[in-house]
């Protein structure tokens, strides 16, 4: 081991209820997150990441398995024990106190002199951008700077690991990638290990270092946004990050072959042999001439324009629908007709065969 | 707004007071009219078998606090009188205290139900209102008599060997009144809690907050306003409780209520009655006058 994580949980079970009518919210969760790394956990509603988030905070007891912070094992603490603080999705802000009052709270009630706890706030205030506001009572801000105090108060007693729980879903668009921006810069510039729950994969992928994908209480895949984009391991993760589509094939010598009878080369078959399930993302797919070699005969259905691309719905031989993301041209032409027959050619190594 | 616009809302604003005006009226009938009733006669004189004889004089007012020497016909400090004010008051405090200290957990325990079960158990705290005050306070007086359901207890289990005289005491008094006045302690303190975002708790928590802490620097502010209101629903009506001293206190452990219906029954001095009933309205509106501007300016300050 060269650096101890941050954060490691260990085979982390979490079950609500009893007996046969438990569900398990997490079921064999291991994960490792590095120090000073902005790692996300992204998933559907109901995947457990957010049950994740609360072992780790502090505010439920795993049912099984371990947590670890910085090594050590943390798993029986009280959350005003763990040097973890949490940014809450209701931010849950204390409305008798001010901005001020609120960013201290933390550093008060951890019995830091009078003198420090204002240093800091101040601090704090400045690295938020909320020094005019320190004064006002949380309820005459607007949302987006309840967030920035949220933000402030889980920074300023000096995390090792700041938890935020879906932090931006109550913001607006606009504002939301505002913050993204910002929370990145705060992630930056404080070096603390960031643990990021959102149901947002655009969130994820713009903001993370690394991102575990979860469903179903179980963790899918880890990787950088890259990796989970290009290489998902299953359709799950295929599916759930970006667009794609999924080819029904079997696996043949250096390759699959789809329903259409096509042969589309593949170096990887991912160990698999037999019935396979092939993903090809919409824009690694090129439209060609029907007559050309290698190209899948395609039918096009509709043409969808989203301003800087196209979207091309078609069907091939079998019947199988595919959509081919196309950069739209400067006249917004895409020189296409509905029920022109075309040729389709996947670019080289962007198909790959996903568990399902 | 057109001009138009404002006519009809300056005439519906009109109508709508016009509506509320038999309830104005009978407000000012019921409310203001036997008061100003008291206030008069406190300042007449004493009638020889009760009522009044129109007269002006300030002995009434006088005699909250000196009473006439029989002999030397020179006003002295009533010691009786100031010991039912210290009694009243005591009582009173302590009654707000207990029913505060027995009442929070009881409406925190409520507001965290599931909101199914709530409605069933603010139900359960309301039910002694369906009876009448003297009847529960008679069924007190069975629990704390000498061989009432308290002392025997107590003896059955050997915690005692004789029973303990509680009936006719200010204990007596006290335990009755926190009976009687606990349910409006509750309800109140419930309505605070229920609005309270339990989220805080976690966030407190979250930040290094002990339970202690917890309690003191983020709930206890929080439902600020549910105490106050519940101390004033208990400390009023306990500062002039009649009912509960007289059959609990006997007749010796009196409280301001029972000495001012005392003045209107075998005193027959009605002035007196009368000033002691404005001096004792008097004394609970600025007691509150006080409280709320005091419980104002903490949430000026935050």
């Amino acid at each position: 081991m060269n650096a101890v994580n941050a954060v490691e949980a260990r085979n982390t079970v979490k079950a609500f209820g009893q007996g046969d009518s438990a569900v398990r919210a997490l079921d064999d969760v291991s994960v490792e997150i590095r120090k000073g790394e902005f790692f996300t956990l992204l998933g559907p509603s109901g995947c457990g990441k957010t049950t994740l988030l609360r072992l780790i905070a502090g505010f439920e007891m795993p049912t099984s398995g371990s947590i670890l912070l910085e090594g050590q094992d943390i798993t029986h603490l009280p959350p005003n024990r763990r040097p973890v603080n949490t940014v809450f999705q209701s931010y849950a802000l204390f409305p008798h106190l001010t901005v001020a009052q609120n960013i201290g709270f933390g550093l008060t009630m951890q019995g830091r002199p009078a003198r420090e706890v204002k240093e800091t706030t101040d601090r704090m205030l400045a690295l938020v951008k909320l020094e005019a506001m320190a004064g006002r009572k949380t309820s005459q801000l607007s949302g987006g700077q309840q967030q920035r105090v949220a933000l402030a108060r889980a920074l300023a007693p000096q995390p090792k690991v700041l938890l935020l729980d879906e932090p931006l879903s109550a913001l607006d668009l606009k504002l939301r990638k505002e913050m993204q921006i910002e929370l990145k810069r705060l992630q930056t510039e404080t070096g603390i290990t960031f643990v990021f729950v959102t149901h947002d994969q655009e969130e994820a992928l713009t903001m993370s270092d690394r991102i575990g994908v979860m469903s179903a209480g179980k963790l899918q895949q880890v990787g950088s946004a890259k990796d989970i984009y290009t290489r998902p391991v299953n359709r799950f993760v295929a599916s759930f990050i970006g667009e794609t589509n999924f080819l029904p094939a079997t696996t043949v010598p250096g390759g699959v072959r789809l329903a259409t009878g096509d042969v589309i080369e593949l170096a990887d078959q991912a160990g698999r042999s037999g019935a396979v399930t092939v993903t090809i993302r919409p824009e690694q797919l090129r439209l060609c001439d029907p007559a050309e070699a290698g190209a899948l005969a395609a039918t096009v259905r509709t043409l969808v324009y989203f301003g800087t691309d196209t979207h091309c719905h078609l069907e091939l031989a079998d019947g199988t629908e595919v959509v081919a993301r196309l950069q739209s041209p400067a006249d917004g032409e895409a020189g296409l007709a509905q029920g022109q027959r075309v040729g389709l050619r996947p670019v080289p190594g962007a198909a790959r065969v996903v568990e399902d | 707004m057109s001009a138009a616009e404002e006519a009809q809302t300056a005439r519906s604003a009109r109508n709508g007071w016009l509506l509320s005006a038999p309830a104005l009226v009978v407000l000012t009938v019921a409310a203001a009219g036997p008061l100003l009733i008291v206030v008069v006669y406190s300042f007449l004189l004493p009638g020889k078998y009760g009522n009044v004889e129109w007269g002006f004089s300030l002995d009434g007012w006088r005699g909250i606090l000196w009473s006439k020497d029989i002999f030397t016909d020179e006003y002295v400090l009533a010691d009786a009188h100031l010991t039912i004010f210290w009694r009243s008051v005591k009582l009173s405090v302590l009654t707000t205290i207990t029913t505060f200290l027995v009442g929070f957990p009881t409406a925190w325990f409520i507001a965290t139900r599931p909101a199914s079960q709530r409605a069933l158990w603010l139900f359960l705290i309301t039910i002694p209102f369906w009876t009448n005050l003297l009847i529960r306070t008679y069924a007190m007086n069975e629990v704390l008599r000498s061989e009432g359901l308290m002392n025997t207890v107590l003896m059955k289990l050997g915690l005692i060997g004789s029973p303990l005289q509680v009936m006719y005491t200010d204990i007596a008094v006290f335990i009755g009144m926190t009976y009687v006045y606990l349910p409006l302690m509750v309800l109140p303190l419930f309505a605070a809690i229920d609005r309270f975002d339990m989220r805080l708790l976690e966030a407190a928590y979250d930040l290094y907050a002990s339970r202690m802490q917890v309690l003191r620097r983020v709930i206890l502010p929080i439902v600020k306003p549910g105490i106050i209101a519940g101390s004033i629903l208990v400390f009023v009506p306990s500062l002039g409780a009649y009912v509960t001293p007289r059959v609990l206190g006997g007749g010796k452990q009196m409280m301001i209520g029972n000495f001012i219906e005392l003045q209107f029954g075998q005193g027959r001095n009605w002035p007196l009655g009368s000033a002691l009933s404005m001096a004792l309205l008097v004394v609970v509106m600025v007691a509150l006058l006080i409280y709320v501007k005091y419980a104002n300016r903490e949430q000026g300050h935050g």
